[in-house]
């Protein structure tokens, strides 16, 4: 298991800098100047002393393994002495990533982003397993009734009517038309009673619902197709043989089972769902990391989107590892070693 | 031990005629194919019998509800928006239609090449596993915000941006399908008519195009209705984030999001648009799920068995088995 776990990280070292050196082309070989923002009335001179500055002059295998350092060194240092506040060496001296529209190391904009973006696709996250668990094991062990049809078009219709226009839908039903629920979502807001939690919970309501469904739709389509593999397997008719009650049969026995490669699923698809809240904090502004990226992208902010690309690589990254580790600790069946 | 097994009924010959009879047996899939069919007749031929230019200005008429004159109503310009969800759904059909036949090319390309010639199958399959590992959303804006004004200037504003997100959801689309062609083809590769084939000395390009790819053209099929209905999704969600088609040249996702801001005086503005998508993905999606069925080999068991096992997986089952087969491979090489 451990030469396992090291093997797999030692080939996601070069997944990740395949990434970042991807990411980092990209945005370099693209036709734009970060100075095309400033005013007309500067000099071309005083522009290319501005590029100068930037370390834009370099040539780009330079300005990457600068950027490289820089992300894989500077920053994580600079996290750890803000978590411990303990200062590691010279902290002055570490050229950071600064974000070129807000002057502001483009981390501490991130570390303030990110709380809003996990809590609500984080819950979402959650509140869609839990919903899909019970309808999967249902449809499948009720195959083909009305249960079942009804669980089939309401997925089928989950996954392809697209987030932003159900979010839309139910802005326009509970906010607009209603007026229950408020559609913009204030993150100023600090829960201090239990007034101020209810309003919380409001304000969250319709972001986790509509990504929610949109997760439990496509779980629980996993969770029903891998309970109908197990459901016909020989220990299945060997517990129900020896006496256990139907009930155990299927919650403990066939759905520990079937859980196996549906956990896997459920790892990779959280960095996507975090990929998704681009699109859900753009409908109820959330202003999260989603939000943060939009907001990058409109202003040019090479740096900031540089960082917040590469971040939601690393996510994917680390939740594949995630689900490869947890499909061999959870399958007795697979030995890796 | 003494009971004779059950006659095993003879198997049904997969041709043309006994997959459109399993299509038309799955009642989603039809009613799919007819919503879709709607759909495209409506964006082709509505322009020519509601004779509205989608762009033509009418300040006099602005945010007007339904009428005979402007049946879904206009928009805070004075722009026919029935005329408008037409001609943009002209844009967005295309979008997806062109978009997906270029990442079918491109992953059936890397599928075949990956499961036929031995040596490039490493490197292909781990330039898979890589575009798996980018994180598309972002990195489609960041490309789109970076060429889209050098290609607009290139090609000029419409055909700059159609390239431009065609090529960009093509190019991040073609994973899958080509997983699904290499695993079809690794089996096929070993069959007695291809080792036939090559034993009387037929080259291995006439051995493809012969041989092999009549062959995985039923998972192609499938993941050709399922990369529609995803460039669809994508495209709309560009669009929605500002950053696909502009104003001028609109798709439904780009008059949702120029609906959004409306919202409250004219929610209209945002059903039409979305309900447009939504009904078109989802009737893709059944057609999918109907051809998937009806190509599936294990659809010719017999009744009883068949029963169980007919659309015992669901669409995203398929991908579950291609991710478990993927893993079986790994586990191979690992030890």
């Amino acid at each position: 298991m451990l030469s396992y776990t090291l093997r797999r990280l030692a080939f996601a070292v070069p997944t990740l800098l395949a990434i970042s050196f991807i990411v980092f082309a990209i945005l370099d070989l693209a036709p734009n100047d970060p100075t095309g923002s400033l005013p007309l009335t500067i000099p071309p001179e005083v522009r290319a002393d501005i590029r100068r500055q930037l370390g834009l002059d370099q040539p780009m295998p330079v300005r990457y393994l600068k950027w490289c350092v820089q992300f894989f060194w500077n920053e994580p240092l600079a996290l750890l002495e803000r978590w411990t506040g303990v200062s590691l060496g010279a902290a002055e001296g570490r050229l950071r990533v600064i974000s070129w529209s807000t002057r502001a190391p483009v981390l501490d904009l991130i570390v303030e982003r990110l709380p809003q973006t996990l809590w609500v696709i984080g819950m979402s996250y959650v509140i869609g397993v839990l919903i899909a668990l019970p309808i999967g094991v249902i449809s499948a062990y009720r195959q083909y009734s009305w249960f079942d049809q009804l669980g089939t078009f309401v997925s089928m219709v989950g996954y392809s009517v697209p987030t932003f226009f159900t979010g839309l839908l139910l802005i326009v039903a509970f906010s607009i038309k209603l007026q229950w629920l408020p559609s913009v979502y204030d993150t100023g807001h600090r829960v201090t009673d239990w007034d101020s939690f209810w309003f919380q919970v409001r304000q969250m309501l319709m972001p986790v619902a509509v990504l929610a469904l949109y997760n439990a739709a496509q779980i629980s389509r996993f969770l029903r197709a891998s309970m109908l593999d197990n459901m016909d397997q020989d220990y299945v008719r060997t517990a129900r043989a020896k006496g256990l009650r139907e009930r155990a049969v299927v919650w403990v026995h066939v759905l520990r089972n079937s859980l196996i490669p549906v956990v896997t699923v459920i790892a990779l698809g959280f960095p996507q769902a975090l990929g998704g809240a681009v699109i859900t904090e753009q409908i109820f502004r959330i202003n999260g990391i989603g939000q943060l990226l939009i907001q990058g992208v409109y202003s040019a902010d090479i740096p900031l989107v540089q960082t917040l690309t590469f971040l939601f690589a690393v996510m994917i990254v680390l939740f594949n590892l995630v689900a490869d580790l947890l499909y061999a600790v959870l399958d007795p069946r697979v030995r890796y070693d | 031990m003494t009971e004779p097994l059950p006659a095993i009924p003879p198997r049904r010959r997969g041709g043309r005629g006994a997959v459109a009879a399993r299509f038309a047996a799955h009642r989603g899939a039809v009613a799919g194919l007819l919503v879709l069919a709607a759909i495209v007749a409506l964006t082709l031929f509505g322009p020519l019998l509601h004779r509205i230019d989608p762009q033509y200005l009418d300040y006099l008429d602005r945010n007007q509800g339904m009428s005979w004159k402007h049946p879904l109503g206009t928009d805070n310009l004075g722009r026919d928006l029935l005329a408008q969800v037409l001609s943009g759904g002209r844009v967005s059909l295309a979008v997806g239609t062109s978009a997906m036949l270029l990442g079918l090319a491109l992953g059936t390309l890397v599928g075949v090449l990956a499961g036929f010639v031995r040596w490039l199958d490493g490197p292909l399959m781990r330039l898979v596993d890589l575009f798996l590992a980018l994180p598309l959303l972002p990195l489609l804006l960041v490309v789109i915000m970076l060429f889209r004004d050098s290609l607009r200037a290139a090609f000029g504003p419409e055909t700059g941006i159609f390239l431009l997100i065609v090529f960009v959801i093509g190019v991040t689309s073609w994973m899958q399908t080509a997983r699904i062609v290499r695993g079809e083809v690794l089996a096929l590769r070993e069959q007695e008519y291809v080792l036939a084939a090559r034993a009387i000395g037929t080259r291995p390009r006439r051995i493809v195009t012969r041989h092999i790819l009549p062959n995985v053209l039923s998972p192609i099929v499938v993941s050709a209705a399922l990369g529609v209905a995803n460039a669809i999704l994508l495209e709309s969600a560009l669009s929605f984030l500002g950053l696909g088609f502009p104003s001028d040249f609109p798709t439904w996702g780009r008059l949702l999001f120029d609906g959004v801001n409306f919202m409250s005086l004219h929610p209209t503005r945002v059903i039409w648009p979305g309900l447009a998508i939504s009904l078109t993905v989802l009737s893709v999606n059944y057609i999918g799920d109907g051809l998937r069925d009806a190509m599936d080999p294990r659809g010719d068991l017999p009744p009883i068995a068949g029963g169980a096992r007919r659309n015992r997986r669901g669409r995203l089952g398929v991908l579950l088995a291609t991710r478990r087969n993927g893993r079986r491979v790994l586990q191979g090489k690992g030890e």
